[in-house]
């Protein structure tokens, strides 16, 4: 449960998640913000489309991607003479992570924007503030408990994710190793007693998350009710 | 400075300037297509870089069709029990008490506990070493590397999404309707039909059809629980891994490639339930309240 390929696994693992949930949280934001707020042709398949990583099997995930990005895929060609690696890379886990995890926060964000009460952000200019003051002053904080939710939620989810991973990951060991591949190794050996140290671990961090994601919806709540 | 002026700019103060708002819609349009019309888009050009024939052949295979089938079998039974399960935790979640929250908590953990986590639990507990493994090899009845091994591992991962979509509406919506009907002299069972699944209707056909996705493409907990045996417990995205390590990739892509049709089908079944749930909410809103819209 210590050893270093174990721990290998443990920063790969959480690192990986740690990013994905961050580009997520960016790009979420921005998704959903584009819904909500402006109006475009095709608007409604987009909408739809948030969804694809909740209703595609994760290993249909982890082959398409991997195609994609392999040295001759329609991405990976184009990154090859420049010396840009990503399938069969730590790089690789994290495009897969930011895949699986977008809708969590598109989904937790888009219901709190869609809420959000011009008559603030009109005050707000009235009384002189910028565009980007409005934004950062009043909309960032009504929303922002909702963002965290989304980001935990993505995290969460990265973190045991394993079907869309292992394929584009290339399972090096010490290099893009990720934890629940390890548990299966184990298991393979018949390593029992390993695999269910190594779990264990795995489950704390479940619950602590969580516990984590449900005192922020708590808060998101109490946030959206005293605002109404 | 005049009213009008003033509210040409209050207008001008509530949303971007043009070009900003044309970059962030092309951004997050660039974004959602590298990631995933892509994706999806890969799935399909790969399964038919052969040709159609190519295509077809490979999902001729008598293994793609026992994984077919055993992904349907397994899929029938998970979603219906899921279905019960779904609503008994609606039920219970109905009445006030101590230890509800922790309760509802406790719906989401297979959210957040890794699939592999969930599978290598089942193996613990029936699998030869495990805790009932000597109790169920003297009775002669096989879980794990086994079909039922497979739908305990499916029923646990896909238990949230029914019972998630409940519970909300349960808050949303309180028991009024229901003591109304029970006062008035119906029964359970007629409150049961006649009062509370209209009303949740759509939330539960919402639940069942993402309930429905994920139980026929499970991958990590089912993979731990299966065994990998060819022909009689390899569901299909099992297969899919199998044909894809053994390089046979036009084939991984076929088998993938009808998982990828249940995904769009479910994305489209699902905008339509949006759809009708919303012009449902709008017509109930346009009816005064002395004419019921039923």
């Amino acid at each position: 449960m210590t050893s270093p390929r174990v721990m290998a696994s443990y920063r790969l693992t959480f690192g990986a998640s740690l990013i994905a949930a961050l580009v997520n949280v960016f790009f979420g934001l921005l998704v959903a913000w584009v819904l909500v707020r402006y109006d475009f042709f095709g608007k409604k398949f987009v909408d739809a489309l948030v969804d694809l990583p909740f209703a595609l099997p994760t290993a249909v995930a982890g082959i398409s991607l991997t195609a994609l990005l392999a040295g001759n895929g329609w991405i990976g060609q184009y990154l090859e003479p420049w010396g840009i690696q990503l399938a069969f890379k730590p790089n690789g886990v994290v495009i897969a992570l930011i895949f699986i995890g977008l809708p969590f926060v598109v989904r937790t964000v888009q219901p709190v924007l869609e809420d959000t009460e011009k008559e603030l952000e009109e005050a707000a200019t009235c009384l002189g503030a910028t565009r980007w003051q409005t934004f950062s002053r009043v909309i960032f904080p009504s929303i922002a408990p909702a963002l965290l939710t989304g980001f935990a939620m993505a995290f969460a989810r990265a973190i045991g994710e394993y079907g869309s991973v292992i394929f584009i990951a290339g399972n090096m060991p010490m290099v893009s190793e990720i934890t629940p591949l390890i548990i299966i190794g184990k298991l393979e050996q018949y390593d029992y007693a390993g695999a269910t140290a190594v779990a264990l671990v795995m489950l704390v961090i479940s619950f602590m998350l969580l516990l984590v994601i449900n005192a922020l919806q708590t808060w998101q709540r109490r946030r959206s009710g005293a605002s109404s | 400075m005049s009213p009008t002026l003033t509210a040409n700019k209050v207008q001008a103060g509530t949303t971007e300037a043009r070009w900003i708002r044309r970059s962030l819609i092309g951004l997050a349009l660039l974004f959602m297509f590298l990631f995933l019309v892509l994706p999806l888009a890969a799935v399909f050009t790969e399964a038919l870089r052969k040709g159609l024939d190519a295509y077809l052949e490979a999902l001729q295979e008598p293994d793609a069709w026992l994984a077919i089938r055993l992904t349907l079998i397994v899929a029938s039974v998970a979603v219906p029990l899921n279905l019960v399960f779904g609503v008994a935790a609606w039920a219970i979640a109905k009445y006030e008490f101590k230890g509800k929250s922790l309760l509802t908590t406790l719906v989401d953990l297979p959210f957040s506990v890794s699939p592999v986590v969930a599978g290598l639990v089942y193996v613990l507990m029936f699998g030869a070493h495990g805790w009932f493994g000597p109790w169920l090899q003297a009775n002669d009845i096989k879980i794990v590397f086994a079909v039922p091994g497979i739908i305990l591992a499916t029923l646990f991962v896909t238990f949230p999404f029914i019972a998630r979509e409940l519970i909300p509406l349960m808050q949303a919506q309180g028991s009024e309707e229901e003591q109304a009907a029970i006062v008035l002299g119906a029964t359970g069972w007629q409150t049961f039909w006649r009062v509370t699944l209209p009303n949740i209707k759509w939330g539960l056909l919402y639940g069942v059809i993402l309930c429905n996705a994920r139980a026929m493409g499970e991958f990590g907990a089912v993979s731990v629980v299966s065994g990998h045996i060819r022909g009689q417990t390899n569901t299909m995205p099992l297969h899919v891994e199998i044909l894809y390590n053994e390089y046979q990739s036009v084939a991984a892509f076929a088998v993938a490639s009808l998982l990828a049709l249940l995904a769009l089908v479910t994305l489209a079944i699902k905008s339509f339930i949006e759809w009708r749930h919303a012009q449902e909410m709008q017509a109930s809103a346009k009816t005064p309240p002395e004419q019921p819209a039923h």
